[in-house]
């Protein structure tokens, strides 16, 4: 329960309001960890909350959450100074699994920030991109403005033949990419009948309308996993405050497969 | 895909499955190839609306025109329908629709499907049908995005 300290190494500006905290080890460890993971983040005196890790699993590199700015804990994360000392619990969790994806297709269904959290899986996806068959992101944001990781999407197509393709809720001046729901494009992605995995990530209402949409193409509940968001405090199971139903998302999740999430998302206030 | 004729691409798309074959020849003689350069509009807000249109290839707007300039609302794709306003009075497109990139078509003869639909209540609620999906779709895309839920999301 005790956090490690980290410090701030770098800090990176993804759009107007998301940027991604790099931090090295205090004690000179490095946090080992599975690409879907989460930890407790905290800025001493101030708060901590529950942040996905967004950087390579495989990598010796710092470690990277990537941060929405939108409350006081995440502003103080999003902001820490270089050589600031933050708080870390974790890794907690389930991952993707993605390794459970080789030798068929996978489709990764991304919204919003959602697209940090799949991040990881991509990275280890690409590090031994020739195990996979057909790879697609599927990601939906707000605006192009909105769009994270631009450099990545472009690495991804362009290096580690993965169908990237992008939609957006509202254009933009010069914007003549898609404009529509992340949904639509489920019913165009190729991909083979045997051993599909899709991994889905955004708020749950589009996760559950993207798992819907996969069940239609064909998709196995059960080989379709999502990452489900609540309240997590302790990360260890304890507190109840991530319950859902019987189910602790900070221990049993936050990836889950859709055959066991489908009866608890279909009820609301759950 | 460009190189199919037209009773070549219907009985492959979803829109057209189902139809038997003098459905199909019948609305293939009502169809033409068309094609629009980026920047050129299929059909104008408020004009009389006397087609559909299937894309095969390139990307079309569904915008409006605001007092500040146009706002794009939707985008299609390559095997997207565009267009139902010529089945519903008054028959005027209520949107603009602009090719954004090169944008192979094949157009629908809104007039002349109407006059066989009436004639053939078979053949016309099997189109009125995959019309209603297209409109859901779109009016479930709207819905979902009036959400804001990537704004609000933490």
């Amino acid at each position: 329960m005790l956090p490690r300290r980290f410090r701030v190494a770098s800090t990176r500006h993804d759009n107007h309001d998301t940027l991604t905290v790099h931090l090295e080890p205090c004690d000179g460890a490095p946090l080992a960890f599975a690409a879907g993971q989460f930890t407790m983040l905290q800025v001493f005196g101030v708060g901590e909350v529950p942040i996905s890790i967004s950087g390579d699993p495989r990598g010796s590199g710092p470690l990277q959450h990537t941060i929405r700015d939108v409350g006081s804990v995440s502003h103080a994360l999003a902001f820490a100074a270089p050589g600031e000392v933050l708080g870390v619990r974790g890794p907690f969790g389930t991952g993707w699994d993605v390794a459970d994806g080789k030798g068929g297709d996978v489709v990764l269904v991304a919204g919003g920030i959602g697209l940090a959290p799949l991040r990881p899986a991509l990275l280890e996806i690409c590090a031994e991109r020739d195990d996979y068959q057909r790879v697609s992101l599927l990601y939906g944001a707000r605006t192009p403005s909105d769009v994270l990781f631009g450099d990545d999407l472009r690495t991804w197509a362009e290096r580690h033949r993965i169908t990237v393709e992008v939609i957006v809720d509202r254009g933009e001046a010069g914007w003549t990419g898609r404009i529509g729901l992340v949904t639509q494009l489920i019913g165009k992605v190729a991909f083979g009948a045997d051993r599909r995995l899709a991994l889905v990530c955004g708020p749950e209402v589009m996760m559950r309308q993207s798992a819907v949409a996969l069940v239609a193409r064909g998709v196995d509940p059960s080989r379709i996993r999502l990452s489900m968001e609540r309240n997590m405090k302790c990360g260890i199971g304890l507190c109840g405050h991530c319950q859902l139903r019987e189910l602790f998302l900070c221990l049993d999740g936050p990836v889950l497969a859709f055959d066991r999430l489908e009866p608890l998302m279909a009820r609301a206030e759950l | 895909m460009t190189r199919l004729t037209i009773e070549q691409y219907l009985p492959h798309h979803p829109f057209f499955a189902g139809l038997d074959e003098d459905d199909l020849a019948f609305v293939a003689r009502c169809a033409t190839l068309v094609h629009f350069h980026p920047g050129e509009y299929l059909f104008r807000e408020g004009e009389p609306a006397d087609a559909f249109y299937v894309l095969r290839t390139g990307r079309v707007a569904l915008e409006t025109r605001l007092g500040t300039g146009s706002q794009v609302l939707d985008t299609a794709d390559a095997d997207d329908v565009v267009g139902w306003s010529w089945l519903v009075p008054p028959y005027r497109w209520t949107f603009d629709a602009r090719a954004v990139a090169e944008t192979s078509a094949v157009a629908f003869d809104g007039a002349c499907l109407r006059e066989r639909c009436e004639n053939d209540p078979g053949l016309g609620y099997l189109l009125l049908r995959r019309v209603v999906d297209v409109m859901a779709t779109r009016l479930h895309s709207a819905r979902v995005r009036l959400l804001d839920l990537y704004g609000g999301q933490s």
